[in-house]
């Protein structure tokens, strides 16, 4: 039988604990600002605790699954490159960057970009190599007074990437972020960081793929900071394929300088319970921020994405497109934030979450959220939720078309608007392909 | 090839198709004329297997074999079409893409090889020649944001390319110019063999000028009540649907 928690602090006490323990066996560390930083956020983490559906921003998305669950944080792995064969995308070239159970595996990365275009470095090494230039940007984004997960992910934050693309550089190889949970022997948990910081003018194609190994339970809590200095662009793309074990946290927190452009797709093709935060500081004139998703839950997946665009200056561009189908006893969550500040005058934003539903058992809450404060913008929303049209099956099945197939070949030009949006080509294809998978059966 | 028995057909609580009979023979083309809400639409509808209708009553055989047996599919590959009164809009599916499944399908019902890249765009371009149609339109989602004489011309187009035995017209030619009527004409002309037939369902005669049809009925409350030659055709052009409306009241 596996272990399992017996009341919903157990976990919190356990990683309280372990935080202790690991800076009492520090030196000299303890007092550096970093970790002074990581002390205020196990703090707040310890006044937030786990939330709970009383909490408004987890009213739809339940945690106390997870914290039954119960993990040792021992995140050693046996994991080789024989091991990682089945998970491989074909074609894939570029920066591949792995990390398993959260830690970076030298051994299983490959850099190819030359140093003058890119610096790629873990977190733990950044950390050690740079500390004024991680405490200047560490924890500075993604908010933690509100959010356990962050304040968690900030206080205990194991190892991730630190990528810095200086000035007037495109970066030509993509740079995949690959976090592996080898979770075949027992339950892992592990809280990945990455920073992310896109120099003037410059720009880069970034990756994070989530995959599990084996059948055990696992936790990723991951947080993403990323900053787009002026005139920077980034592509990023969030694409998680784990087991039906899987519970994945993350955040992502963009904060976007004067005619910055940010494209985005979070593609979630399997998980247990999954939650994405995707934030968005639109914090100079004439940004841009695209943001695509896809989420298709079976069984009884849950996934649930909270996004927030902050149009903090005037004259920036918003515009978001999620799509979901959603089948067996899946769920789904949509919430869609839209600030627009008193001084973002000219602010265009638009918001769009549509849904597939297949089966009866399968449910979709989606809440668009927008807050004006400007009186000359552009803004417009909208949500539907059907279920396949009759009419067209009948049209298609009319000209020779079965039934599975013409469903099959409906869902799938219906996710292609989001699928399309990924500019790696082999990272589309692998999607393709499972998406493909999962809607024929 | 069809021979239609009593056929009775609802939606609903409501019957609409109220004990109907029409024999079809190979070469043949019949033209269909009635009244709005007389019954046309659903006739055609439960011809292809429309799920909504349900039968109520009667039968219909399509070369001997029990039709209202067969999937919508199933009649599809066995050699009917539809062309909708209204096309559906299918966003994100071009037409090119949406007919290579077509044919490959009914190929694969029937026993035969796919269709390569090269021998179907073959047949494409010589099709789209047929009824004037631009390859741009077919790159495009079916039917999306199609203009009303687009749509019926992509209709033709997708039964020229997959050359039907038994064709239903469903008001192909309402909203057409003359131009674009004479484009669906020949569409329907070309098919024209001693192995096919055609069902034109139309409101005008000015349709049946360049479809000649060998027999014209006309469908009024759920049946037909009056079949005759051509000529038929142009006596309800001039006269109109009351005449018949009153043999069939004084016949009750
Ligand atoms: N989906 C439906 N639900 C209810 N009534 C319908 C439906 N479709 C057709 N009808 C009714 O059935 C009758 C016949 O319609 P239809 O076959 O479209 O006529 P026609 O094509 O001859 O104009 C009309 O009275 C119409 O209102
Ligand atoms: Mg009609």
């Amino acid at each position: 039988m596996t272990p399992s928690y017996a009341s919903y602090n157990e976990f919190k006490d356990q990683l309280l604990a372990a935080f202790q323990s690991n800076e009492e066996r520090m030196n000299g560390e303890s007092k550096t600002p970093l970790h002074q930083v990581r002390r205020a956020a196990l703090h707040q983490f310890d006044l937030l605790g786990f939330p709970t559906i009383r909490h408004e921003e987890w009213k739809y998305s339940n945690v106390a699954n997870l914290l039954k669950e119960a993990f040792d944080l021992d995140n050693s792995s046996s994991l080789t490159a024989d091991d990682l064969t089945p998970l491989q995308i074909p074609n894939l070239d570029g920066n591949i960057i792995t990390f398993v159970n959260g830690i970076y595996r030298a051994d299983l990365s490959r850099l190819v970009s030359p140093a003058e275009q890119v610096q790629i470095t873990s977190f733990a090494e950044g950390a050690k190599a740079d500390p004024d230039f991680i405490g200047a940007h560490f924890a500075r984004y993604a908010d933690y007074q509100d959010n356990a997960f962050t304040a968690l992910n900030t206080a205990m934050a194991s190892d991730g990437v630190v990528i810095r693309v200086p000035a007037n550089t495109t970066v030509e190889q993509p740079i995949i972020l690959r976090f592996i949970t080898d979770a075949r022997e027992r339950n892992i948990a592990s809280q990945p960081r990455n920073l992310v910081i896109v120099g003037q003018n410059s720009e880069v194609t970034m990756a994070e793929s989530f995959r599990t190994l084996g059948g055990r339970t696992s936790f990723v809590n991951v947080v993403t900071e990323i900053a787009l200095e002026r005139d920077a662009r980034m592509q990023y793309y969030k694409v998680q394929d784990e087991t039906d074990n899987a519970y994945h946290i993350g955040t992502t927190q963009v904060n976007q300088s004067d005619n910055s452009h940010f494209y985005s797709a979070t593609v979630t093709l399997n998980g247990n319970f999954v939650r994405n935060n995707l934030n968005i500081v639109l914090n100079g004139q004439h940004a841009e921020a695209f943001m695509y998703g896809l989420y298709m839950p079976n069984g009884r997946q849950h996934v649930d994405n909270h996004t927030l665009v902050d149009h903090a200056m005037p004259n920036s561009y918003s515009s978001e497109l999620y799509k979901g189908i959603l089948d067996d006893n899946g769920t789904g969550v949509f919430n869609g934030k839209i600030y627009v500040r008193p001084d973002a005058q000219k602010t265009n934003a638009y918001q769009s979450c549509k849904n597939v539903v297949l089966s009866s058992g399968a449910s979709m809450n989606t809440k668009p959220q927008l807050e004006i404060y400007a009186d000359d913008v552009k803004c417009s929303h909208g949500t539907t939720t059907g279920q396949l049209n009759d009419e067209a099956l009948f049209y298609m099945r009319s000209r020779g078309i079965p039934k599975d197939a013409a469903r099959t070949l409906l869902l799938y030009a219906f996710v292609q608007d989001v699928v399309s949006q990924i500019k790696i080509q082999p990272i589309r294809e692998y999607l393709e392909g499972v998406v493909a998978q999962k809607l024929g059966q | 090839m069809l021979s239609i028995n009593n056929l009775q057909a609802s939606i609903g609580d409501k019957q609409i198709l109220k004990g109907l009979n029409l024999e079809v023979n190979a070469g043949e083309v019949h033209a269909i004329m009635g009244p709005n809400g007389a019954g046309k639409s659903t006739l055609a509808s439960v011809l292809a297997g429309r799920e909504d209708y349900e039968v109520t009553g009667g039968s219909v055989l399509f070369d001997g074999e029990d039709l209202l047996d067969m999937a919508p599919e199933v009649r599809a590959a066995e050699g009917i079409f539809l062309a909708f009164q209204y096309p559906v809009e299918i966003p994100g599916v071009s037409t090119t893409n949406f007919l290579k499944t077509a044919m490959n399908e009914i190929r694969k019902h029937r026993g035969q090889d796919p269709l390569d890249a090269v021998q179907f765009l073959k047949l494409m371009k010589e099709k789209m020649k047929l009824v004037n149609i631009d390859q741009s339109l077919l790159s495009r989602s079916l039917n999306e944001g199609f203009s009303g004489g687009e749509k019926k011309r992509n209709e033709i187009f997708q039964m020229a390319m997959l050359e039907p035995k038994l064709a239903i017209l469903d008001e192909t030619d309402s909203g057409l110019d003359i131009d674009a009527l004479r484009i669906v004409a020949e569409g329907v002309n070309t098919l024209r063999s001693p192995e096919r037939a055609t069902i034109v369902v139309t409101h005008y005669q000015r349709l049946l000028d360049y479809i000649v049809p060998d027999f014209v009925h006309v469908l009024y409350q759920g049946r037909i009540v009056k079949s005759g030659p051509k000529e038929l055709a142009l006596e309800l052009e001039e006269k109109g649907y009351d005449w018949i409306k009153a043999e069939v009241e004084a016949s009750v």
